[in-house]
């Protein structure tokens, strides 16, 4: 079946700039200037307090007219719009596994004499990338269902072409629409499984 | 005379509206070996983190080897000091906590060398052949690459005493680094510490409630109470003929 490399090339696209964005975002809500602080915290709340179709339809539609930016091709406005939506949900699990790992860790990394990005690089992050494996994983399974989204601003991804052999024959619905939940599973395992052994990785490093 | 590694001019600490420290005057001589004892909430741990820069104090100053700890020179005024001033001053301390706070995610060999890499910029043969040098000497040689989840409590501050020690610290902290031990554990760790207090050059401010192992390593003993030092002397005098009824009823509780 064509299509699944959109699919894909989607997913792994806004995966790494969700992450990315996760990351910038996190650190940012955490960091000791203000208007940093609050900027970011109005970033996240409008991108989770609002729907990703619509934040798709904005970026694809009413941005490029508003404002006369044009953001690239589709593929890039979906991916873009992917990564900024989940990006602002993935940054609270980052400011939460850094807040998340024990203060006394700070305090033993001070007592070594680490500069503040030394504490944040050699000693912090290591473990709260570890915790926030799981809830990584778990997204990246909510990504790929979120791609099937970008059929809505003109892209021929698997649900684009599973559409149109529907619409050829309409008796074909069930079987058509069959294979598309199958492919979303398939195609869903590995990262399932990556969870899984994410979790395991967690487990080891963290406890003390 | 010489010069004190450790100065407090009239330290006052407070969190909110409970003053902790209430005017600490304190000197502290290279290689001296000081003990500091006291009931609960007394503010030993304030003393100590307060040198560590875990603590900011109200006011007084912290003076650590000529230096002002925590004010520095700005265009000949005296200023709050920034991280870059902080680094310089407390490059000569070091710290043992009571909950080991060793870094899980490390194996006890990089808990000990990493600092010595990135903080001193030492190359990294140099580091690890010196890390595992202090290890074998807590008696650790054989556990280089296990990580503290696998290793006893006892071990566990045994590696936090290596970690400190690989920085080569002139003034070292322990805050009631037996007290988190099962008592079975607690000897092992005492001993490392008497070792390192026989070799001598480092001074050394000991918070505890082990008065037989105060009376045996510390120069001087100082009784803490309700923030500020009630009683100071050498070992003998304050724990074993001081009149203070304070410190005598608190002693007691040690003696049963
Ligand atoms: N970060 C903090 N915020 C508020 N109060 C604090 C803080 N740290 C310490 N205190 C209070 O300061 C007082 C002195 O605490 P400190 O830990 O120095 O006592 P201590 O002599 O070490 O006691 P212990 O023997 O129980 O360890 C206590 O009443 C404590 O509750
Ligand atoms: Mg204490």
């Amino acid at each position: 079946m064509r299509g699944i490399n959109i699919t894909i090339s989607v997913l792994i696209a806004s995966a790494i700039l969700g992450y990315l964005m996760a990351f910038v975002a996190g650190l940012c809500r955490l960091s000791s200037n203000i208007i940093i602080r609050k900027a970011t915290g109005f970033y996240i709340e409008v991108f989770r307090g609002t729907s990703l179709i619509v934040q798709l339809f904005w970026l694809y539609y009413a941005v490029p007219m508003l404002f006369d930016i044009q953001l690239g091709s589709n593929w890039l406005v979906g991916v873009i719009a992917i990564a900024l939506n989940y990006g602002a949900y993935m940054s609270e699990i980052v400011r939460g596994s850094i807040l998340a790992v024990a203060k006394g860790q700070t305090e033993a990394a001070t007592a070594l004499n680490m500069s503040s990005f030394q504490r944040m690089r050699l000693i912090i992050l290591p473990q709260a990338v570890r915790m926030m494996l799981p809830e990584f994983g778990n997204y990246l399974i909510q990504m790929l269902k979120a791609t099937s989204l970008v059929y809505l601003i003109g892209m021929n991804d698997i649900l684009y072409y599973g559409n149109i052999l529907r619409s050829n024959d309409l008796s074909q619905a069930p079987t058509v629409y069959l294979l598309l939940l199958v492919f979303y599973f398939i195609l869903a395992l590995p990262i399932i499984w990556l969870t899984r052994k994410a979790e395991v990785i967690s487990k080891k490093g963290v406890a003390s | 005379m010489t010069e004190p590694i450790v100065t407090f001019q009239n330290i006052h600490k407070s969190f909110g509206d409970v003053e902790v420290l209430k005017g600490i005057n304190l000197d502290i001589k290279p290689a001296e070996k000081v003990a500091i004892i006291g009931p609960s909430g007394s503010g030993k741990t304030t003393i100590i983190r307060l040198l560590m820069t875990l603590e900011k104090p109200t006011s007084g100053d912290i003076i650590v080897d000529g230096k002002n700890l925590w004010k520095m020179d700005k265009n000949g005024k005296l200023v709050d000091a920034n991280e870059k001033h902080l680094r310089q001053v407390r490059g000569d301390i070091g710290m043992v906590f009571q909950h080991f706070n060793l870094f899980p995610h490390m194996t006890i060999l990089e808990n000990c060398m990493t600092a010595p890499i990135h903080v001193k910029s030492e190359d990294k043969k140099t580091a690890k052949q010196r890390s595992i040098e202090m290890l074998e000497k807590v008696g650790l040689g054989d556990k280089l690459d296990n990580y503290p989840s696998q290793l006893s409590g006892g071990q566990k501050q045994r590696v936090a005493m290596a970690r400190a020690l690989v920085m080569r610290p002139k003034v070292m902290l322990f805050d009631e680094v037996t007290s988190a031990l099962d008592p079975e554990l607690v000897g092992e760790v005492l001993e490392v510490i008497r070792d390192i207090a026989k070799e001598g050059e480092m001074a050394m401010i000991l918070v505890t409630h082990e008065m037989d192992f105060a009376l045996d390593v510390a120069d001087k003993v100082l009784f803490l109470d309700e923030g500020v030092i009630a009683e100071q002397g050498t070992a003998s005098e304050v724990i074993e003929h001081s009149k203070n009824e304070r410190l005598q009823s608190f002693l007691k509780r040690f003696r049963a």
